[in-house]
């Protein structure tokens, strides 16, 4: 059975429809990711999911006892409070294996920090240490690797495969980074207020839609691209699926 | 011991203390100052209906600084520019309160009581008052307490774990009111912010984590109020404003000590 089934979702923000008529599903163990242009209504999508906003219409049915993680886009602590990564972690469940979920996001080592004296990449790890804390059967990702250079958001994704790996959630995360779209996910959305298309990584980045939201270039799957570098691996990575 | 005086204020600021120290912590972390103003300027206009229509004054101010700190929540919401928001509310509701009991001609009211406090005639009643509202609003926060440190670490983390921050938030509002009503007796409408504030500012530089920070705004702001009564008593000043006076100090103390620590 499907861990999420969202069902005709429309979501607006006062007259403003973000979604419309937004159907899809998440099955057990697989890595679905979504892409679409800004304010194509990914993050609302999300924040549809965890309840964050209502649907003005449209079902989203969760499997019985779902645990969800989340991990937001941005979070800003505020200076004035003062809150250690331990106590962090344990919000608000209180009991909670604080040394297990920090393994799992590959920083042991800051339990006893600050969190407004994290790095960037160390943040997010902390982030998805918190996401993972409940033992989530879904994963939910919004831009996790923002503001991290290149090898910090390869080594996040990295860390997000080993925990599917050591746990079997499903995850379920919105990138702008094609390239790791297309190597590291099961099943790609593309979104642009509605579904435009979705499929294995390969037939989304061939799809006439997708084309027509981020160019046809090199496989459309390169349009973002902003690196010589990513340009050479992503084209390889998608010559081979096209073969 | 109830029939000294001092020692009714003290227990009356203690217990301001106690129950201003939790609520002063969320106030700081979320930014709220000004709001918590607004819902204090309120209160003069609580207690000018509350002595029209002869109703208990701590009635009267927690339904009107209530009713306040829902207005501004709900016109946040809506996107109004916060500052200018709660400028124009607090200080009209100011106005309005003090033009209302000026309608109060068959009553003689002294106004700097409530202006400022009258803490040295604190009676055996008001304690039992501030007391109860102080154990009202502890219990309420600590009650929600995780609830309310998620959703103000962030409102989309509190709703994947099943909280909503609006209730959160409403229960911070419910508490203010209350803290406001208890306040007045002790330091008055015009320095209730500054006992939600000035403790738990003090308090940020020594903590670690949230609790400890509450429990040691919950110290200063006892401290302050025992220290405070003593040098008022002693220099011929008024009660509320000096305890305020010390909490200041401390303040100023601990930052120093903070920026010490940095240095070495």
């Amino acid at each position: 059975m499907s861990l999420i089934h969202v069902e005709g979702l429309s979501v607006s923000y006062g007259a403003r429809m973000v979604l419309s008529d937004v159907s899809l599903r998440i099955e057990p163990n697989e890595i679905v990711t979504i892409v679409g242009p800004n304010g194509s209504g990914k993050t609302s999508l999300l924040r549809a999911i965890i309840g964050a906003v209502k649907p003005l219409a449209g079902s989203i049915v969760h499997a019985s006892n779902l645990k969800i993680g989340y991990v937001p886009q941005k979070l800003h602590i505020d200076e004035t409070l003062p809150i250690t990564v331990s106590r962090f972690l344990r919000l608000p469940g209180g009991l909670a294996d604080v040394d297990y979920a920090l393994k799992q996001a590959g920083v042991p080592e800051l339990e006893k920090e600050q969190l407004s004296q994290l790095s960037g990449g160390q943040f997010q790890r902390v982030l998805l240490a918190r996401a993972l804390i409940g033992k989530p059967d879904l994963l939910l990702l919004d831009e996790a690797t923002q503001g991290l250079d290149q090898r910090g958001s390869a080594s996040f994704y990295q860390q997000i495969e080993t925990v599917r790996k050591a746990t079997g959630c499903a995850i379920l995360m919105i990138s702008h980074e094609l390239h790791v779209v297309m190597s590291a996910s099961d099943r790609v959305i593309c979104l642009n207020g509605h579904v435009c298309c979705e499929g294995a990584p390969a037939a989304v980045a061939s799809a006439p839609e997708y084309r027509a939201l981020f160019g046809t270039g090199t496989g459309g799957a390169l349009a973002l691209y902003r690196h010589e570098h990513d340009h050479d691996h992503g084209d390889h990575c998608h010559n081979q699926d096209a073969e | 011991m109830f029939d000294d005086f001092m020692v009714r204020a003290a227990l009356a600021g203690i217990g301001l203390a106690f129950a201003s120290a939790p609520l002063g912590c969320f106030v700081v972390w979320r930014r709220m100052a000004y709001f918590g103003d607004a819902t204090a300027h309120a209160a003069i206009l609580g207690v000018a209906l509350s002595l029209a229509f002869s109703m208990s004054i701590f009635v009267g101010t927690v339904v009107v600084a209530l009713l306040m700190a829902l207005v501004v929540s709900v016109l946040s919401e809506k996107g109004y520019a916060m500052d200018t928001l709660l400028g124009v509310l607090a200080h009209s509701a100011l106005a309005f309160g003090l033009v209302a009991v000026s309608f109060l001609s068959g009553i003689r009211i002294d106004l700097m009581a409530y202006l400022f406090g009258d803490i040295l005639a604190v009676s055996r009643g008001d304690l039992s008052v501030i007391w109860g509202g102080a154990a009202l609003v502890v219990s309420l926060i600590g009650w929600r307490w995780s609830g309310l440190l998620t959703s103000t670490l962030n409102a989309d983390l509190a709703y994947a774990n099943g909280i909503n921050p609006k209730r959160e938030q409403l229960v911070l509002t419910i508490a203010l009111a209350i803290t406001v009503a208890v306040a007045i007796k002790v330091v008055g409408v015009l320095l209730i912010a500054a006992m939600l504030i000035i403790p738990a500012a003090a308090a940020r530089p020594m903590s670690r984590t949230p609790e400890g920070m509450a429990i040691a705004a919950g110290l200063i702001g006892m401290l302050s109020t025992i220290i405070g009564l003593q040098a008022a008593y002693v220099l011929d000043t008024p009660a509320g404003p000096s305890i305020v006076c010390v909490t200041a100090i401390t303040f100023i103390f601990t930052s120093f000590l903070k920026l010490l620590g940095h240095r070495r």
